[in-house]
């Protein structure tokens, strides 16, 4: 995976969204202007052309989303990852869950079972978790974090991309305390 | 004093810890470091920055390695 086929792989997510999309608001507008007796059907309609990127969109967040509650050795690895980060990053990440780091692909923001990509205008969401499932949350994270450092283009290889698109539709689907992350992992794409 | 560590279910544990004179320290943390990748875990040494690189030889001038499981696409 390089930058060239991660662009590729927005377009087609876009592409696809629009298919999903255009259809659904053209049956929707198109009823309405025949008859306005079959406003019911179109309502269906528009709601579908919106709910259609909604559910994708729920799907790339879901892929930081927490899975386990921390426990006694969590605090132990809480240390180790705290370490593998700089203050700034080891701050994001106490408060929001994410850890930031910056690659050759965009500005990434690692949780315990997946990542964001923020890249240009859209966001990449990947599916990805270490294979031991009895680690601690804060292991988990170090484990992609280390692989995500390793090899770059590998980790992106290796994950599954759940979702492309506008960072404003995972936005509002992510847990609020994550937010933040999205929003600093945008500010530092811009800039860079 | 370098430290080889492996994350588990414990958070981490120690499995050796050397010292560039110590010889004999180095090669007990060689065996572990071996039994660990014999294991399936993949060593990796965090070089600061955002930098890491995997090895497959226990370095012997690096204050931390870090034995992690493979990963997978969810």
């Amino acid at each position: 995976m390089d930058a060239a086929y991660l662009r590729r792989q927005g377009r087609l997510w876009t592409l696809s969204m629009a298919c999903h999309v255009v259809p659904f608001l053209g049956i929707g507008v198109g009823l309405l202007l025949l008859n306005l007796l079959a406003a019911p059907v179109a309502i269906v309609a528009l709601l579908h052309a919106w709910i259609i990127p909604e559910l994708y969109a729920l799907r790339g967040a879901n892929v930081v989303r927490s899975r386990s509650q921390p426990s006694e050795p969590e605090s132990i690895a809480q240390g180790l990852l705290g370490d593998l980060l700089d203050h700034d990053a080891r701050d994001l990440q106490r408060s929001t869950g994410l850890a930031m780091q910056q690659g050759e692909l965009g500005t990434w923001l690692v949780g315990q079972a997946g990542a964001l990509l923020v890249s240009g205008r859209r966001v990449y969401c990947f599916c990805v978790k270490a294979t031991d499932p009895d680690l601690p949350p804060s292991d988990r994270i170090a484990h992609l974090l280390l692989a995500l450092r390793s090899d770059e283009r590998g980790f992106a290889t290796v994950a599954n991309l759940a979702f492309a698109g506008a960072p404003w539709r995972v936005r509002r689907r992510l847990d609020p305390e994550m937010r933040d992350a999205l929003d600093a992992g945008r500010r530092i794409s811009v800039r860079t | 004093m370098a430290r080889l560590i492996r994350m588990d279910s414990t958070g981490h544990s120690t499995l050796a810890e050397w010292t560039a004179g110590d010889q004999a320290s180095y090669e007990a943390a060689v065996e572990a470091f071996r039994r660990e990748l014999d294991e399936g875990f993949i060593a990796v040494v965090d070089e600061g920055e955002g930098r890491a690189t995997q090895v497959r030889e226990l370095p012997l001038d690096s204050e931390l390695v870090i034995m992690r499981r493979p990963i997978a696409g969810g």
